[in-house]
């Protein structure tokens, strides 16, 4: 069904060689990559395109932000997803999220910003970019976490080409919403679209990035294809799937599961091992494909680069 | 029907959601999260179990089944031996005796206190389910004492209901099925003191007692 890989096998292994050797053309940043991988689904259809989709992105460059601990498997991070757009259980995005179509593709990019509003081609707006890989620790606020080798750039080199101006103190993302191919739009688990949003500076962090791909490969549409954020220090569903508007806004948005429920799910959502949620402990996590639950760690172990954002503000009260 | 010769299959077919389990075990089908897998599946027959025995009775007086009743000592064990998978799972696949952070989950999040409540309550059930104690403690005492079997679904139910993110549908539905069972019950006991009153013509019926009927 999907393909499998063998978790201790790094893209930094796979990818080069055997890959540029048969490629068309030479493909370095996202917006070759993507192309690319569109045309694949497209020629394949949808059904093939589940897998086929997922094209190569070589010569990625490495971060000094990638964390060394062990990867869980393309498995692991393609069929154990939440994704409610397409269903509440975990295997529900690996089984229908392929229903959706990602091409074309644009992002309405808007707000207090001195370029003027535009809806941008995927392929347009992610050239400029070089790719990068990102090995990141991602923890949900159910209380289990993956290590995912992310492949994207950071949101704040995209964010400084649209020149916000000093009004736009948060972005505010949203989600596609389209019920024919989201099934679980069909329902009102969630106020639909789905919504999410950083302050300014949090947004701007070199750990924030937006992210195309995951093991060397494009994203498959159960992990937001083809565009998504991912916030390392945030719970996981702060980082919004599948992005089609990006806005720079004055007021602090209102995220969607905040909207839920208020007082479970606030805006901030760091990970903080001493701020439970109302109902259960985030003390502990289990990652998934080990035995032994872990302790979760203060901003999800990236509180050396991130805790600074947050100086001098109650964390209990902006949970 | 003779329920000694049924028995036996009702038995096997009650191992049937464990054997399930083994087998996605063996064929490694237990999802990225298998400890999560194994709770959530042993939980959800903990209750259904549950729910199961607590329908004997009113299955009896409702539809006049006496034959269920030869089936209920057996549903309640396997209730309770669900309930013992899903804790042990929680002790040792999820927590490995990690008992700080057991016994701040316990006293500290609501839907584990409701859970081990009535996880807890059902011990006693099963210790005195033999025939030897049934004599011992004696027709009545054992009655009013395995009421508890209610209680217990119903923090099985609100466990459930606690812990859901979002989508309580399946929850209430558990929650719906024991409403049910419990109302059937509060009606064959209400029933002949509403006649009784109605015949008097008292147009107000009284308010149920606390204690639910057996």
């Amino acid at each position: 069904m999907l393909i499998k890989q063998a978790p201790d096998i790094r893209s930094s292994e796979i990818t080069p060689e055997r890959v540029y050797r048969n490629r068309r053309e030479f493909i370095r940043t996202a917006s070759g990559a993507v192309a690319g991988a569109m045309a694949a689904g497209a020629a394949f259809g949808p059904e093939a395109g589940r897998v086929e989709a997922q094209e190569p992105i070589p010569n990625l460059l490495k971060s000094p932000f990638s964390t060394d601990e062990a990867l869980n498997s393309f498995e692991d991070i393609t069929t154990y997803n939440n994704f409610y757009e397409f269903g509440l259980d975990k295997g529900d995005p690996a089984r229908y999220a392929h229903e959706m179509t990602i091409d074309p593709w644009s992002v309405r990019v808007e707000g207090e910003m001195n370029k003027p509003a535009a809806d941008v081609p995927l392929e347009t707006l992610l050239r400029p970019h070089p790719l990068e890989e990102r090995i990141y620790r991602l923890r949900c606020v159910e209380a289990w976490s993956m290590v995912v080798p992310w492949v994207g750039f950071p949101l704040g080199d995209l964010i400084k080409r649209f020149e916000p101006t000093s009004r736009a103190r948060y972005v505010r993302f949203e989600t596609l919403y389209r019920p024919s191919e989201m099934r679980g739009q069909r329902g009102r688990s969630l106020d639909w679209p789905y919504v999410e949003g950083l302050r300014m500076d949090e947004a701007m962090h070199p750990l924030t990035i937006l992210a195309v791909g995951v093991y060397g490969k494009t994203l498959l549409n159960q992990q937001g294809a083809p565009l998504r954020l991912v916030v390392p220090w945030k719970y996981g569903f702060k980082s919004i799937k599948s992005i089609v508007r990006i806005q720079f806004v004055e007021d602090q948005p209102r995220n969607s599961w905040n909207v839920a429920i208020p007082n479970e799910y606030g805006f901030y959502s760091n990970v903080n091992p001493e701020v439970n949620h109302p109902r259960w402990s985030q003390a502990s996590e289990r990652r998934i494909g080990s035995f032994f639950r872990i302790r979760t760690q203060m901003f999800n172990g990236y509180a050396d680069q991130v805790a600074s954002l947050y100086d001098g503000m109650d964390l209990r009260r902006y949970y | 029907m003779s329920v000694r010769r049924v028995k036996p299959w009702v038995f096997v077919a009650c191992l049937v959601p464990l054997g399930m389990l083994v087998w996605r075990a063996f064929t490694g089908d237990l999802s990225a999260n298998p400890i999560e897998f194994i709770t959530h599946r042993t939980g959800d027959w903990t209750l259904r179990f549950l729910l199961i025995a607590l329908a004997v009775t009113p299955a009896r007086r409702l539809f006049g089944w006496s034959w269920a009743a030869g089936f209920r000592r057996m549903l309640g064990l396997f209730a309770f031996f669900y309930a013992l998978l899903h804790f042990s799972t929680y002790l040792v696949l999820d927590f490995f005796f990690a008992f700080d952070l057991i016994l701040d989950d316990i006293v500290e999040r609501r839907y584990v206190t409701a859970g081990f409540a009535g996880f807890v309550l059902l011990v006693p059930l099963a210790v005195t389910s033999t025939n030897a104690m049934i004599r011992r403690l004696g027709g009545e005492r054992w009655r009013r004492l395995h009421r508890l079997a209610y209680v217990a679904a119903v923090a099985g139910v609100v466990h459930y209901l606690w812990l859901v993110k979002i989508d309580i549908r399946p929850p209430l539905a558990y929650a719906a099925v024991l409403a049910l069972l419990l109302g059937v019950r509060l009606w064959f006991r209400l029933r002949p003191r509403l006649v009784a009153e109605a015949g008097r013509g008292a147009v107000r019926p009284r308010v149920a007692s606390q204690e639910s009927a057996p």
